[in-house]
């Protein structure tokens, strides 16, 4: 990565993150640079959400910067870190129960005032999801898991996210399902959304994204690119559950 | 049975009359309650103020026990100027007594709202006095057109006017929330408020939006109450406040629909129950179903089962 010049999309310094006097996140440090997919990894409760949701000002940190095309942006209300190109596919999706289908969306679109445009990019996402249009006046609580997520990653496109982040897509999806979800995320990541990702399902997470960092109870312990780390012996120890290590390439390891 | 066929037009448009009032004032709690998951104790007190702001309104429009201006535009003026009265004294409250105790525990937030009641009724108290205002009506509508018969039915205009007026105001907040961005904003936050803080929504905006409809609401079912049965005092938001609790509660505590159909059917029980019985009763039918509500079918007509916000 040491040849990309572009400002990183997205920054963590040195971030702490606490829930009240319950610290979270321990000195995070990350880049995110436009056009990448990069995933973080780690298992139940190690803070991955946390770190989204430090993204998005909804946690407040103690220490660190979190900054977006290098500016600071901690300290900095929900909606004016969306406004500047953040969009969330959060856990469990989190539809509006009681919305229709395309109201839904149009929350997606809710800080945007270019209407007609809007219109045409819900047309848009109905191409891209046909089962959304064919519910469309459906309120959100009646659709399959499948379909909830296909709404929820509708809706965060219909900001239209310089970055967009995702909180473990993969979670209560059947395994076809589950392929359809990361063929989709790339697909959107190679029409030129950048993507960070968080994963418990690391092998999925790693055959489509570019890069990794690992969180462990709240430190990244370990980053490299996603060829690497999905053939690296501790990840597969940790993670992938697999033995058969091909390489002990290192990665670097965070103390 | 002949003469309860004979008086059941009248209990309706009476129960009507009553209901639509109450489903205001449901409104009003039902609205805070979907955001904020609170009952705003306060809320009768908010619309006592505006039945006090209709009485100054009309004071002030009176010379001579003769209203200065053509009675449409006064009864307007009433009724508007009561929900802006309202709606600025729901606003202040909610900026000053609820939204420093939003991360608290509920049980503060009750307790604030308790005291902004207790608060409310006393400054009322203290600069409007315990007596009885009476609404000069009188040359507010004239002689001829106060009543009109249709067969053994009486129809008074005041009635037919409040009916108007909140059935009007029930489309007005339909048309709101189902059409409008901020309308769906506040569904969107009633019913996720962190997934709505990821739309970009503002959700302290929203809750403001809240309050000041909820009480401008409550405002203009004072006003009209005051019209109808021509009595303000600093007390009244007691009783109109459990009326519209129990509304809010039988339709489903949280849903607006559930309020608005909470509030018709409690005034038609009413309104009918004292075709049966003496009037003293009138006001235990509320708290029966109440309680019936509470014991049989806890999140009402129109509420759904849904599981505990995590
Ligand atoms: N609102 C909160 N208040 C206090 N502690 C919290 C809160 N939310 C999360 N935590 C704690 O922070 C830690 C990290 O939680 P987080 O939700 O970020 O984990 P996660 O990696 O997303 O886990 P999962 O894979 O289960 O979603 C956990 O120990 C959790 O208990
Ligand atoms: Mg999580």
């Amino acid at each position: 990565m040491t040849e990309m010049t572009p400002t990183p999309i997205l920054e963590f310094e040195n971030v702490d993150t606490y829930y009240g006097n319950i610290q979270v996140l321990y000195d995070i440090n990350f880049k995110v640079y436009p056009g990448e997919l990069v995933c973080l990894l780690g298992g139940n409760a190690s803070g991955k959400s946390t770190t989204l949701k430090t993204i998005l000002g909804v946690c407040k940190i103690k220490k660190g910067t979190v900054k977006l095309r290098n500016e600071r942006v901690n300290g900095l209300p929900t909606k004016k870190i969306i406004a500047r190109g953040v969009a969330i596919v959060p856990e469990n999706r989190r539809i509006f129960p009681r919305m229709t289908v395309l109201e839904n969306l149009e929350m997606g679109a809710y800080l945007r005032s270019d209407k007609n445009q809007v219109k045409e990019d819900i047309e848009k996402i109905f191409e891209l999801f046909p089962r959304l249009k064919e519910r469309i006046n459906q309120a959100g609580v009646t659709l399959s898991g499948g379909e909830q997520q296909m709404l929820a990653m509708g809706r965060a496109l219909l900001s239209n996210p310089d970055i967009l982040l995702m909180d473990e897509p993969s979670m209560g999806l059947s395994p076809r399902l589950v392929d359809q979800q990361f063929e989709l995320i790339e697909k959107v990541n190679r029409q030129g959304t950048t993507i960070f990702m968080v994963e418990q399902n690391a092998n999925m997470a790693l055959s489509i994204a570019h890069r990794g960092y690992v969180l462990q109870t709240g430190s990244i312990v370990l980053t490299d690119t996603a060829q690497r780390l999905l053939n690296n012996t501790m990840m597969q120890e940790a993670y992938l559950g697999g033995t058969e290590a091909c390489e002990t390439s290192g990665g670097t390891k965070i103390p | 049975m002949n003469i309860y066929l004979e008086q059941l037009p009248q209990q309706l448009i009476n129960g009507l009359t009553l209901g639509g009032v109450y489903a205001l004032i449901a409104i009003g709690y039902t609205m805070v309650y979907g955001i904020l998951g609170m009952l705003n104790f306060a809320h009768g007190e908010i619309y006592m103020i505006g039945g006090f702001t209709g009485w100054w309104v009309l004071h002030l429009l009176t010379r001579n026990n003769q209203v200065i201006m053509n009675s449409a535009l006064v009864i307007s003026l009433m009724i508007v100027l009561a929900m802006a009265v309202s709606g600025l004294v729901g606003i202040l409250t909610e900026r000053f007594a609820y939204r420093p105790l939003r991360n608290a525990p509920r049980i503060n937030l009750l307790l604030s709202a308790l005291g902004v009641s207790i608060f409310l009724q006393n400054l009322v108290l203290t600069y409007q006095g315990a007596k009885v205002r009476v609404f000069h009506i009188a040359s507010l509508i004239p002689q001829d057109l106060r009543v009109f018969h249709v067969g053994s039915t009486v129809f008074s205009f005041m009635r037919v006017m409040v009916i108007s007026v909140t059935f009007l105001l029930m489309a007005l907040l339909t048309v709101v929330i189902k059409k409008t961005k901020v309308g769906k904003a506040m569904r969107a936050t009633a019913q996720d408020i962190e997934a709505a803080t990821f739309m970009g929504i503002d959700v302290d905006r929203i809750v403001v939006v809240v309050f000041l409809i909820g009480s401008a609401l409550g405002g203009a079912a004072g006003t009209m109450v005051g019209l109808l049965f021509t009595q303000v005092d600093y007390y009244v938001g007691f009783q109109a406040g459990l009326k519209g609790f129990t509304a809010a509660v039988l339709g489903g505590i949280g849903s607006i629909y559930g309020a608005m159909l909470g509030g018709i059917l409690l005034g038609l029980a009413e309104s009918l129950a004292v075709t049966f019985l003496p009037s003293a009763y009138k006001d235990v039918v509320a708290f029966t179903i109440l309680i019936i509500i509470l014991i049989i079918r806890p999140q009402g007509l129109m509420g759904e089962k849904i599981p505990e916000k995590v």
